[in-house]
């Protein structure tokens, strides 16, 4: 590759183009190519359906609390009950919970948002490779979204049979009771699945063609690996889901037997086929906050990422690895256990790169100027929550343990751990660090220390209970924890998990105003607010269409040069050219 | 609040996990603990003061060896030991004459005998509905299959769990060490009655057993009393039939 004669010519001609042309309304901010407007479009959609996702998961909080009592303010939409939950209902909202805050939460977020921000603007590009294709990604996964929203108003309610939707149950109507619901579910989710496609196709392609001159691969910020191996995962994973939910359609809609055994299914199947995406998906979703976190330590630790290539490779190894540990879902579900032997294997070794990444996460702080910021917070917990959210994993590793908890409130503990302490913390991690770039202004501190501090301790005081529960016996996805002798005497914990996560839930109001007032009413960031040494911080705030003037940046060294002893500052930007380094120290 | 802690364990191969469980339980706890008190430690003593300069380093290649290959090696030593009791529990069937059939189906277990001939199939066949009953200290052997979705037999107390499957037939066994009254959930989502699907195993003395058997199990018995289930979901729930 000829990066500078190539990624030059281009921009000239792009800069030129860019003078002549003021774009309208509706390209600029609705039909916009532009992968800083999409990727604030991803954010708003993720933000949006998080408020939904986090409503949903209150209201079978409440129900788990104080079984069959009305939930406030559900009068108007549960009528004939009062606002009390039925067991119907009750599956739609846990299914719906996970299916929104996993595929239209956190992907959009991390994946969609933060891998069109900080993709171009970091290994020195002006826009994606296809940015025509880029704006398609949004308004298919937009158009996703608004037909998975659509199957709340369809007769007989919408998907109720877990995320996971195990089949035969999510294949033939009459078992849940759900109809045209779950269709929806599938067709929804068969069009985010080629939304995805068409993102993660554009970031490998911009990631591998257009760097800008010295940008190395090894010269990438980490953030870039992990949005890099993300892609790579999405492009290989989602189209295993996408074949899956139209087999079930099928199933269901056209009278095929997939995975019904009346007519020579095999309901396995459907659960092969949905962990071979799964748990890659669950590297989708933690990656990139990987990825954040290694980004946002070495700023705030004023010192180079600890152990850069390890870094990277462990991630690669993640990569190459999630691909054979899928089985340690499904060690109880009649599969051969000879093979949950061999699963059980792959999975005790997915744990070494997660060892490997935490232990460099502690090296970089080690000897650090730790600065306390609100970005700098997030990224801490994301490292503490991510470990205990590790380390529960290792319970479900060892099959006959797994007997025991798999099914129970362990799980919903350690999923919590990993998505909602890994990559959410990530996500807001990752928001209060870009925030100043992606929209100019800066987020207000006392609020956003407010927010983190409320989130941290009411994220703990939710989730860590769930463990308990999870050993004594609790089964998740269960109406009435009541109902069952064996778990009545713990019921406390789950009064005493709603009451921390309605608090959980309040702790966001900081953050919604934060973010809607600093939009408009925050102070104006400079270029360089947190004085970081990666691309996106030599680009005007927020960057105009293109990026940057007339050149491209040039890349001289990695992204972690932090408190080098060659430069007088704490800091040496990538671009800096080595020369103007030794003169300002000389 | 004091029992915080796994159910009682009333099974023989039910030792196994909970050993496991609670050596995994002190591996994780220790490290959790050892990476907790470094980060704090390290957050503490190098917060940003002012006058002082980060120490400048890329990383260390001794120490990125060391906390690649202890990780592991914990971690292979782990496998190992989880394969001993995974062998016993799901891959080896142990020698038994005690064999009931569980058909689950929303949202019931359906346990069949096989009544006095010794076979199942057969006139003599007795199904009880949500409810098992077994000899203390004898090894059971439970085939399970389900008539419609996906169901979980779940008995906290036994360490055992195995989902049913439609279409297939899935042998497991387990064998009790203490007599009493056990629940037997449905621990996987199957449809608006899973929750309260949930059936009981009364384990009695050999004696007890046979009195028991003699009762229900032969063919002059009448139809054994059923479980008083009036907070069961599932007797109002029967339009989720299947439909083949």
């Amino acid at each position: 590759m000829t990066p500078s004669t190539t990624t030059t010519v281009h921009g000239h001609a792009a800069a030129a183009h860019a003078e002549h042309h003021e774009l309208g309304f509706v390209r600029t901010y609705i039909f916009s190519t532009d992968h800083k407007m999409i990727s604030r479009q991803f954010l708003f959609l993720g933000l949006f359906m998080m408020i939904l996702g986090g409503l949903l998961a209150l209201i079978v909080r409440w129900q788990l609390a104080w079984p069959e009592t009305a939930v406030p303010g559900m009068k108007l939409f549960l009528r004939e009950t009062g606002g009390i939950l039925e067991p119907s209902t009750y599956n739609m909202a846990f299914t719906m919970h996970a299916t929104i805050m996993i595929f239209f939460v956190i992907m959009p977020i991390l994946a969609g948002s933060f891998g069109n921000f900080c993709i171009p603007l970091m290994i020195g590009a002006r826009d994606m490779a296809f940015p025509l294709l880029n704006m398609l990604s949004f308004w298919v996964t937009a158009t996703a979204g608004l037909i998975m929203l659509s199957g709340f108003f369809v007769e007989g309610g919408h998907a109720a049979a877990g995320w996971t939707s195990y089949a035969p149950l999510s294949a033939v109507p009459q078992y849940t009771g759900v109809n045209w619901g779950q269709n929806l579910w599938c067709i929804s989710l068969f069009v985010m699945g080629i939304g995805s496609m068409m993102g993660s196709i554009n970031y490998i392609t911009t990631i591998i063609n257009m760097r800008a001159p010295g940008m190395k691969l090894f010269r990438m910020p980490l953030v870039i690996w992990s949005l890099f191996i993300t892609a790579i995962l999405l492009l290989l994973a989602l189209p295993v889901l996408t074949s899956g939910v139209a087999m079930l359609l099928f199933d269901r809609t056209l009278g095929t037997s997939w995975f019904r055994p009346s007519g020579g299914g095999e309901p396995l199947l459907w659960q092969h086929l949905f962990w071979y995406f799964g748990h890659p998906e669950v590297y989708i979703l933690i990656l990139p906050a990987m990825g954040i976190a290694s980004e946002i330590l070495p700023v705030f630790s004023r010192k180079p990422i600890f152990g850069y290539h390890a870094m990277a490779f462990s991630m690669i190894g993640i990569a190459f690895l999630s691909w054979v540990v899928y089985g340690h879902h499904m060690f109880v579900s009649g599969m051969n256990p000879a093979l949950g032997m061999a699963f059980t294997v792959t999975t005790m070794i997915i744990a070494v790169p997660s060892a490997i990444k935490t232990f460099n996460w502690l090296g970089t702080l080690w000897g650090g100027r730790i600065q306390f910021t609100v970005p700098m917070l997030n990224a801490l917990a994301f490292v503490g929550m991510f470990v205990i959210g590790g380390l529960s994993g290792i319970f479900m590793a060892s099959t006959p343990v797994d007997i025991f908890i798999q099914d129970t409130y362990f799980i919903v503990a350690h999923i919590h751990y990993v998505v909602f302490g890994g990559s959410i913390f990530g996500a807001f991690a990752g928001i209060y660090y870009w925030f100043p770039k992606m929209f100019g202004r800066m987020m207000n501190n006392a609020l956003g220390y407010l927010h983190f501090w409320g989130t941290f301790i009411f994220f703990n005081l939710t989730f860590f209970p769930m463990h308990i529960i999870g050993v004594g016996g609790q089964m998740r996805r269960i109406y009435n924890p009541m109902q069952y002798e064996f778990l009545q005497h713990q019921q406390h914990w789950n009064v005493f998990i709603t009451i921390s996560a309605l608090g959980l839930g309040l702790a966001q109001i900081p953050f919604v105003i934060n973010f809607f007032w600093s939009l408009f009413g925050g102070r104006k960031a400079p270029l360089n607010p947190w004085n970081s040494n990666t691309l996106e911080w030599t680009a005007p705030s927020p960057p105009p269409h293109l990026n940057w003037g007339p050149t491209l940046p040039t890349v001289y060294r990695g992204p972690y040069e932090y408190s080098a002893p060659e430069s007088k500052e704490d800091y040496l930007p990538q671009t800096e050219p080595p020369g103007r380094v030794a003169a300002a120290r000389h | 609040m004091l029992n915080w802690w796994l159910p009682e364990n009333v099974s023989t191969y039910g030792r196994d996990i909970d050993w496991l469980f609670h050596l995994i339980y002190w591996i994780t706890g220790i490290t959790f603990i050892l990476v907790a008190v470094t980060m704090i430690a390290f957050i503490v003593i190098y917060r940003d003061r002012p006058g002082r300069r980060a120490r400048y380093t890329h990383g260390s290649t001794p120490l990125e060896i060391a906390w690649t290959v202890v990780p592991a090696l914990i971690l292979v030593i782990l496998t190992v030991l989880s394969v001993p009791a995974w062998s016993k529990i799901k891959m080896t069937m142990p020698q038994t004459d005690f064999v009931v059939q569980v058909t689950a189906k929303q949202f019931n277990w359906q346990v069949t005998y096989p009544g006095p001939d010794g076979k199942f199939g057969t006139a003599d066949d007795k199904t009880l509905l949500d409810e098992m009953h077994v000899p203390v200290n004898k090894v059971v052997r439970v085939n399970l299959k389900s008539q419609d979705v996906i169901h979980s037999f779940f008995v906290p107390q036994f360490r055992m769990k195995q989902d049913a499957v439609p279409g297939r037939e899935i042998s497991q066994w387990f064998e009790v060490t203490k007599t009493g009254k056990y629940e037997l959930p449905c621990a996987e989502l199957c449809g608006f009655g899973h929750s309260g699907m949930r059936g009981w195993i009364y384990v009695h003395t050999k004696e007890d057993y046979d009195k028991w058997a003699a009762a229900n199990l032969t063919a002059g018995a009448t139809a054994p009393a059923e479980e008083q289930k009036s907070e069961n979901k599932a007797e109002s729930t029967t339009e989720g039939k299947p439909k083949s």
